[in-house]
Formats: structure tokens, C-alpha cells, sequence
């Protein structure tokens, strides 16, 4: 398996939505690929006609009769919301200024 | 300061016979365990640490309620009246729920997770959140961002995890029962390293709802007790269908309390057991295999008929945790974004959404979240998906393949819970190859949705610290484990001549 670079774990802390500063960078890379070499061990441990698990019992479709249940109120729902206006949540700009 | 309550000594059966005898009240039993955090529990710094939220006055209002419907002659379930400590993994509405994290901090739920509005249902009052790893990730409770859990054997010593809080909480004798989750051996590590009990039951068997989820597809709520009985009886109560989980299997309720008190006679002739050969060999303290082997014996001299199984694909079980869990999480922390709840952290100037969310989760979380996510996100990505989230999806199968042709010969399968007793706190805090090890034995069942259980098989030689033994068991058997721990347990308990907390050092009052 390929080592990845300082650079290529900052590209992944930037994916993830983590601000990550150099000492953070420095200490978390050489971890990462500690845990990467250890578990590439399971390549080709499975052939090809294995069928992949993504559930211990797949259930599918589960319906419900399509009945109005109480939810939560707006009140409740916005009760742990940083900033709450106009019974909605208050989020920061959402475009660049070049936008 | 007093000599602590004799009722905090008792079992939840004991204590629910108590309350219904008229010897007790539930405001005495709630009032006996929260002067008891109050005297052991301390803060971050000494003590067990096993809360992060302690809630007297709701616990003694649910206690008042629940004697006066007992003085008016109803109750609503054996355990109406015994109170109970959940896992600040679990949403309890008007009740902080942190799951261990800056980034939850001071958030209050505003609903129940449906095993909460179980237990509250059935009068159990409850006492407060315990301490866990940050989003239930960890082995040790050393990655709560809200400083560790002691173990209450030595508290220099670890107490397991994710779930050391709610085991140190039932081991120092805070509570009598407590809610874990389990998602790789966070109910059962624990309960091995602090002497005590704990179950994750099948996959599906108990609801997931309200329960902040670290990986989907291997989580499950469960039981943390100090007796086998006292596990089935709550896990009569939090189990059964859920319609608000999809993946809630729609089965009646074992009889696990049958069984338990079945097994506690002790006869366990025509029953099948399979000892996993891979779970044993280097790196396994020889205190804990030799407190295993003993206990192979005894499950023999019960009547047991003993085998040894080969599961040879649990070699690559770490390995396929350790990229489905992280790519699981990595998407369900994705709801961590600054927006909705929980913390913002809003860099100087006029920020974007992107740049708050990100000064966020850099803030919010903790190292072990960050490693975790990355991997996750990496494993995910294009170009390795096959490779490495892909490939681990198959070899779970190979995983569950193994269990499969093992539950053809067996009715259980039987190892050590841990590869090593508790081990000194800050030890493998910075290497986390080092703390993923100690999962090695109970993850297997989280891939396969398998249920185990956890209960105590005596000291170790070398540091006189608490073993566990791991019973495994087929999907919906559950009710295997209970007749097969009760054994162990009541063979166990009357060769020492008394219960394995008797032999825990006495706690020092915190302050």
C-alpha cells in the first residue's frame, strides 16, 4: 500500500471538513500511516466471489402504515441551534465573495 | 465519612425483592448510590470519574414517583423503583448527552432514545450520563475530552472502554445497573478489566434509536451489571422491536431471565463448546489465559462437552473493524457541522459556512475522532474504495462464513473478553495500533451481529486485576449466554466464597 504524504492527509483533513494546523499535521500523518500499513493486511484475504457484507441481517424494506406521528416543534427542534431566526437555523454565508 | 450503605452492595434482584418486600424505598436506594458518587466519584482529576452528569433531583423526583405508585399498589416492572446510569452515548431529553465530546458540550436532547424512554417508562430512576471515549471511540476512556474514568480495582489503571464509565460506575458500587453500547467490545472490554458484567446482545435485538451512532452497522445497545441475572432482567426490558429503528429485528423477547436463573443451577450436561484456537497465543498476558483455561474446566466438570474450533479468518478481524468502523463514522460525524447544534467556533472576520465548520471540528473533536475520520474518509475514497472498504466488506462475510460453520458444531464459543487485564492509564494513550489490540477477542462478534457476554473468571497471578470470559453465541441466541455465564458464575462465586467485587480494594473518599 502507498505511504500518503503530509500533503495528501492535510488534502484529507480539508475532505473531512477538519481546519488541522501544522503541529496537528506533523503529529497525526505518521499515525495514519501506522493504522493504513496494519490494516492493508486484508488485501486479497477475500476473492473476488465473495459477496461483501454492508449489514449483519440485511432487512429491506422496511415499510410503516403512512400514519401522521407527532414530531418534535420548531421550538424543540431549533432548542440546540447556535443561533436560531424566524424559527429557522441562522448558518454563515454559504457563498465566496467571488460568487 | 460513613461506612457506605450496605444497599449499594446488593444485586438489582436483590434490591427490586427489597422494594417490593417493603424493606426499602426508591428515594432511599437513589439516595444511597448518589451519596455514594458524591463520596467516590470525585472529578477529572481524582476519583473514579465514572459521571459526567449527575441529575439528584430528577433521579429523586422519578424515586418519589415510583414509591407512590408502589404504596398505591402499582408497578410498572420488577425493576420499577432500582435506579440505573446510562451512557452519555444515549439522548436523554432534558439531560445533557455529550457522548464524550467538546462538541456536544452543554447539548440537551430534546427527545429519549427509545431504551431510555424504556427504562423511564419502567420507573427506573436515573441517576446521571456516564463517562465514555469521545463518540465511543477508544479502549480506555482516556479519549473522553472530559478527562478519564479510574478503574475503582487500581486507579491508576484504566477501566476499559469506550464504555469505563458505565462499568466503573456499577464495579465502585455508584449503581447498581447501567446502559453501555457496544460496537467492537465497548460493553464487554469493560466489564472484563473492572470485574463486572456486560452483554451486547444480537444485532438488531435491542433499538438503536436515540443512540448517537459511532458505526451503524455494528453498534448495539446492552446491559452493564454486576450479576448475570441482573443483565437478563434488563435485557428483557430494553430489548424488543422498535419501529423507530429500521434495523430492529421484529422477534419476541428471549427468555433471558430463564435461562440466567437455569444456568445458575449449574448443570450444563449436552451443551455444546467450542474454545476459538486464534484468540490465544503472543500477546496474551498469561494471567488471562491461565484464568480462561481454568474456566474451560469448570464449564467441563459442569457437565459441558469442551472443543477447540478454528476460526481462521479472525486474524483479519482488526483489520476489517478498523476500516468498516472508520468509514462508518466518518459519515455519521458529517452531521457535526456547526449548523443545527452543538458547538460553533467562528474564525475572526466574515467566515463561510465551509471555514466555521471546519474551525469546528478541529476544536470539537479529539485526536483518536480525527484519526478515526480521516481513515474513513480516505478508505472511502476514490481510487481506494475497492481496495480497502470494499475488501473489508468481503472478508466480513469470510467472518461471518467462520461463525456460521463454528455454530454448526457449537452451541457457543468461548475466550478470553481481553488480551490483557487493565493496564496503567497514558500507556497506549499515543500509540493507537497498541490500544486497538486490546479489542482483538470482541470484535468478531460486532462484524458477524453475533451476541457475547462478559463475566469475571477470577484475578490474574501477575496483577491480581479481573479477567473476563467471553461467551459467544449464534444470532437470537442470546439466551445462551445468560445460561452459560450464570454457570460459570455461580461455580465461580461459591469457589472464591463470594462475589469478585469482595475482593476490589476499598475506595478512598474522593474528597
Amino acid at each position: 500500500m502507498p505511504e500518503i504524504s503530509r500533503d495528501e492527509v492535510a488534502h484529507l483533513a480539508d475532505l473531512a471538513r477538519i481546519d488541522l494546523d501544522d503541529t496537528e499535521l506533523d503529529h497525526l500523518a505518521p499515525q495514519l500511516n501506522v493504522i493504513l500499513e496494519a490494516v492493508a493486511s486484508i488485501s486479497g484475504v477475500a476473492g473476488d466471489d465473495v459477496p461483501p457484507t454492508s449489514h449483519p441481517f440485511p432487512l429491506t424494506n422496511v415499510f410503516r402504515e403512512d400514519v401522521v406521528v407527532p414530531g418534535l416543534s420548531a421550538e424543540q427542534a431549533l432548542a440546540g441551534a447556535p443561533a436560531a431566526e424566524e424559527q429557522r437555523f441562522r448558518v454563515p454565508r454559504i457563498l465566496g465573495e467571488e460568487q | 465519612m460513613s461506612v457506605p450503605n450496605e444497599l449499594i452492595t446488593r444485586t438489582a434482584a436483590e434490591l427490586a425483592d427489597a422494594l417490593a418486600a417493603g424493606e426499602t424505598t426508591s428515594v432511599e436506594l437513589t439516595q444511597v448510590h448518589l451519596d455514594r458518587i458524591a463520596a467516590v466519584d470525585g472529578d477529572a482529576d481524582a476519583g473514579v470519574h465514572a459521571f459526567l452528569h449527575v441529575d439528584p433531583e430528577g433521579a429523586l423526583a422519578q424515586a418519589a414517583e415510583s414509591d407512590a405508585r408502589r404504596a398505591a399498589g402499582e408497578t410498572r416492572h420488577l425493576l420499577d423503583g432500582v435506579p440505573i446510569a446510562v451512557k452519555d452515548v444515549l439522548a436523554t431529553q432534558g439531560l445533557p448527552t455529550t457522548c464524550g465530546s467538546k462538541i456536544l458540550e452543554g447539548w440537551v436532547p430534546p427527545y429519549d432514545a427509545t431504551v431510555v424512554r424504556r427504562i423511564k417508562d419502567a420507573g427506573l430512576p436515573i441517576l446521571g450520563k456516564t463517562n465514555m471515549d469521545e463518540f465511543a471511540m477508544g479502549s480506555s476512556t482516556e479519549h473522553s475530552a472530559y478527562g478519564p474514568t479510574r478503574n475503582p480495582w487500581d486507579q491508576t489503571r484504566i477501566p476499559g472502554g469506550s464504555g469505563g464509565g458505565s462499568a466503573a460506575a456499577v464495579a465502585a458500587f455508584e449503581a447498581p445497573l447501567a446502559l453501555g453500547t457496544d460496537t467492537g467490545g465497548s460493553i464487554r472490554q469493560p466489564g472484563a478489566v473492572t470485574g463486572t458484567v456486560g452483554v451486547k446482545p444480537t444485532y438488531g435485538g435491542v433499538s438503536r434509536y436515540g443512540l448517537v451512532a459511532l458505526a451503524n452497522s455494528l453498534d448495539q445497545v446492552g446491559p452493564v451489571t454486576r450479576t448475570v441475572l441482573d443483565s437478563a432482567l434488563l435485557h428483557e426490558l430494553i430489548g424488543g422491536h422498535d419501529p423507530l429503528d429500521s434495523t430492529s429485528v421484529d422477534v419476541p423477547v428471549g427468555a433471558y431471565v430463564e435461562a440466567a436463573r437455569a444456568g445458575a443451577t449449574g448443570d450444563l450436561k449436552g451443551l455444546k463448546v467450542g474454545v476459538i484456537k486464534e484468540l490465544a497465543g503472543d500477546g496474551w498476558q498469561p494471567g488471562v489465559m491461565a484464568r480462561f483455561a481454568e474456566t474451560v474446566d469448570l464449564l467441563k466438570e459442569l457437565g459441558a462437552e469442551v472443543t477447540e474450533i478454528s476460526c481462521p479468518t479472525f486474524v483479519h478481524a482488526m483489520a476489517t473493524y478498523y476500516l468498516i468502523l472508520p468509514a462508518e463514522c466518518s459519515s455519521n460525524l458529517a452531521k457535526f457541522d456547526a449548523m443545527r447544534y452543538g458547538l460553533r467556533v467562528v474564525p475572526e472576520g466574515d467566515p463561510s459556512a465551509e471555514a466555521v465548520m471546519k474551525a469546528t471540528r478541529d476544536a470539537g473533536f479529539g485526536d483518536e475522532v480525527k484519526r478515526r475520520i480521516m481513515i474513513g474518509t480516505y478508505a472511502l475514497s476514490s481510487g481506494y474504495y475497492d481496495a480497502y472498504y470494499g475488501q473489508a466488506q468481503k472478508v466480513r462475510t469470510l467472518i461471518s462464513r467462520d461463525f456460521a460453520a463454528a455454530f454448526e458444531q457449537v452451541d457457543v464459543l468461548v475466550s478470553p473478553t481481553a488480551p490483557t487485564t487493565a493496564f496503567p492509564l497514558g500507556e497506549k494513550l499515543d500509540d493507537p495500533l497498541a490500544m486497538y489490540l486490546q479489542d482483538l477477542a470482541t470484535i468478531p462478534a460486532n462484524l458477524a451481529g453475533v451476541p457475547g457476554i462478559s463475566v469475571p473468571a477470577g484475578l490474574a497471578e501477575e496483577d491480581g486485576l479481573p479477567v473476563g470470559f467471553q461467551v459467544l453465541a449464534p444470532a437470537l441466541a442470546d439466551d445462551r449466554l445468560y445460561r452459560v455465564g450464570a454457570a460459570v458464575e455461580a461455580a465461580l462465586t461459591s469457589r472464591w466464597g463470594g462475589p469478585i467485587l469482595a475482593k476490589a480494594p476499598t475506595l478512598e473518599v474522593a474528597r
